[in-house]
């Protein structure tokens, strides 16, 4: 098989005129657009998608708003240079204020499902708990989520891979393996993968079940209408309710927004409006559009998941750019490790393909050659903290610039930093373990180490700091916290706003904390419940009138 | 390192004057760089593009090409894929950008706050090392930004473009060599 036997679900039915989709392109916009219908949605990604398909097949009229491109998979050409600038966002160079932190997150339809590796797990019944204690939110527990999962599951094709993981997780889990820590396979949403390792950069096969393919084609089936490559610019509120939604067409780049003269802007009026635009871009529209905020919560606690990075060179070819990108991971440093004590941080491996790992490893000039001409035999270990547990990790503050864009200032704070050496020790023993000749901390101050206690010695002095330590985020989290007090939250725990009666936030953001695993299956089933309640309320008369 | 608030602040005030001025003085005096022959570019002047090919060739070293001439060609690819990187940042970011390649191509700022006496196209290797190495263990935060940033995208330019893929032993995408697009 090649690529040229690969159908193209998208391109396919754009062009089928009995199908009917309704989808416009904001860079090609010949005339303003005035839009009323019952429930807007701003975003595509895993919140976004699993509403539109639960609000149209309530029937109702939903249109669903896009900032990046609709590309599908004859678009997805597996080249990171062409993937990173036009399925992310900032062309997968967005970073905290301070730099420290790069945060990989899409921008596409579909959202980051396109280009996530697809790893699937049901919220940690340990953060729901405490949801439940510390945030008041008294239905997150497990079996009331339950049938959403199954659903979501169900929906995705979320189930165990019965493929052996490639060698770059099989060395995580060889090493884990050797030092008695717990590691297991991960879920993915997938059916008929073909193990190419490029999930990162669209799935060309359309066998990851990301949103592109799967809700956002039945909604369109059922009469939304999508319009991407446009941004929202600002809401509008009266009384208590938002109005009205006015957004903007892309420039033909895909860069910023139109700003030559011509007919670029798109007005939506509805009943109800939700927002699914992500953890940085929620809190930033709400923001620019100065909504109601009295106790001064929204954009507050936005999570990440900093991961500190650990390389290793084996004997071993690993080709860690082949093979489904993620299939082993290990909780054992968050089962054994208390919310209130040291953080906690779960232990995965990335794919390493040219670019990602050229901007990671650390130094310059024949240092980094010398580790890229031997990327084939290169293994990289990546530890996710569980950030927002702990009094001392509060996460995040999004803000905004003078020029409407939102930008989130992190601050590590010496609590993580303690959680990001504690990480950085137990992949070196991991690797070495697993047969490693060599291991790099990705530090500045770094150097190779040929032995675990050498490693060891190094790491326990080593100087934890922004921009020193490499630190990356693949999940935006928090910022529209949702919770039952007012006073300390954005939503409710059905993710309607506090204060704006038919506002909604539907995806990671509501997070009070961050999952402790690969949110996109938190974020399906919690969407799909609430979701379903707004479809509910959404249908009835006294709404009509509303 | 402990630098104190009162201290911080000063440099932060001293580097965004800095900054300004090397924007402001350096249309005054621009002198133009050596032109980089015929590369089309969008975001940056022949200045900065002669700056990004100085650096490229320090920070790349033998995972360029060895013969001269693939050498050349590969810096060139290297520029003119900085500047459509460039070109693609968010607005945001690409002001700090320009900001950066400014302070680093106005002959003033170039010499004493990167610390490179001659300009770029007759800086050696060395020099740039030293630069770069410099601005990387920095106490400055400012500094340390602008080296990551530097160097991330120049590795960004090069390992992206599959002429430097024989090298690292990166097989490239299947797809591609089935159908010969590579």
């Amino acid at each position: 098989m090649n690529e040229s036997s690969i159908k193209d679900p998208i391109k396919i039915a754009l062009a089928d005129q009995r199908r009917d989709w309704r989808v416009t392109d904001g860079t090609q916009l010949s005339n303003e657009i005035n839009i009323e219908c019952d429930v807007v949605i701003v975003g595509s990604g895993a919140g976004g998608g699993t509403a539109a398909e639960i609000l149209t097949q309530a029937g109702l009229k939903v249109v669903m708003i896009e900032e990046g491109p609709f590309k599908s998979s004859s678009d997805f050409r597996m080249r990171e240079r062409d993937a990173y600038p036009q399925l992310y966002q900032e062309s997968a160079g967005r970073q905290t204020k301070d730099k420290g932190i790069t945060i990989l997150q899409g921008r596409a339809v579909g959202g980051s499902t396109t280009i996530n590796w697809t790893s699937s797990f049901r919220t940690p019944p340990a953060t729901l708990k405490h949801w439940r204690d510390v945030w008041g939110l008294a239905d997150y527990t497990e079996e009331g989520l339950a049938p959403w999962f199954a659903k979501m599951e169900s929906r995705l094709s979320i189930a165990p891979w019965p493929v052996a993981p490639n060698e770059n997780n099989d060395i995580l889990r060889r090493g884990c393996a050797k030092l008695g820590i717990h590691a297991a396979a991960i879920r993915r949403n997938v059916k008929g993968c073909w193990n190419l390792g490029y999930c990162g950069m669209g799935c060309p096969t359309n066998a990851k079940q990301s949103m592109l393919v799967t809700t956002i084609p039945g909604a369109l089936d059922r009469g939304m209408t999508l319009i991407h490559s446009a941004r929202v610019e600002k809401l509008t509120s009266r009384n208590g309710r938002i109005t009205s939604l006015v957004a903007r067409g892309m420039a033909a780049d895909g860069v910023g927004v139109n700003t030559e003269a011509g007919p670029h802007r798109i007005f939506v009026t509805a009943r109800h409006f939700v927002l699914a635009g992500g953890a940085i871009n929620n809190p930033g529209l709400m923001l620019r559009s100065r909504l109601v905020d009295p106790y001064n919560t929204l954009g507050k606690r936005t999570f990440l998941h900093p991961s500190p990075v650990s390389a290793a060179i084996m004997d071993e070819k690993v080709e860690a750019f082949t093979g489904a990108p993620q299939s082993i991971y290990s909780d054992h440093f968050l089962d054994t490790m208390p919310h209130d004590g040291p953080v906690g941080f779960k232990l995965e491996a990335p794919p390493i393909h040219p670019i990602l790992a050229g901007i990671t490893l650390q130094g310059f000039g024949e240092a980094h050659a010398m580790w890229m001409k031997r990327l084939p035999n290169m293994h990289v270990a990546i530890a996710l903290l569980r950030d927002g547990f702990h009094p001392q990790s509060t996460g995040g503050q999004v803000a905004i610039r003078n020029d409407g864009s939102p930008v989130l200032d992190y601050r590590i704070s010496d609590y993580l930093w303690a959680g990001m050496r504690h990480s950085l020790l137990v992949m070196a023993e991991v690797q070495f373990a697993a047969g490693a000749k060599i291991v790099m901390p990705m530090h500045e101050d770094a150097k190779p180490y040929r032995n675990w206690l050498d490693a060891k010695r190094a790491l326990e002095v080593m100087t934890m700091q922004t921009l020193r330590t490499r630190v990356a985020s693949a999940h935006v989290m928090g910022g529209c916290t949702m919770g039952v007090d007012p006073r300390t939250s954005v939503t409710g725990s059905d993710g309607r706003h506090h204060q704006l009666e038919n506002l909604w936030v539907f995806d990671g953001s509501v997070f009070p904390t961050s999952i402790g695993a690969n949110p996109q299956l938190s974020i399906y089933a919690m969407v799909a419940r609430n979701a379903t309640r707004l479809a509910e309320l959404a249908k009835s008369p006294a709404s009509m009138v509303a | 390192m402990a630098v104190s608030r009162r201290t911080f602040l000063k440099i932060g005030v001293a580097s965004a004057c800095v900054l300004v001025a090397a924007r402001v003085l350096d249309r005054e005096v621009f002198v133009l760089g050596e032109a980089r022959g015929s590369l089309d570019l969008r975001a940056l002047s022949n200045k900065d593009a002669a700056c990004i090919a100085a650096l490229a060739g320090a920070v790349l070293k033998s995972i360029l090409p060895d013969d001269a001439a693939a050498r050349l060609v590969a810096i060139n690819e290297v520029v003119e894929a900085f500047d459509r990187t460039v070109a693609g940042l968010s607005p945001a970011v690409q002001t700090e950008m320009e900001e950066l390649l400014s302070l680093l191509t106005f002959s003033v700022t170039r010499r004493f706050v990167a610390g490179v006496a001659k300009p770029w196209d007759q800086a050696s290797e060395q020099d740039v090392s030293n630069f770069l190495d410099g601005w990387r263990q920095s106490r400055f935060a400012l500094l340390q930004q602008g080296y990551q940033a530097l160097v991330r995208v120049i590795m960004a330019c090069w390992y992206g473009n599959p002429l430097s893929w024989g090298k690292i032993g990166y097989t490239g995408p299947p797809f591609g060599k089935e159908l010969g697009l590579l």
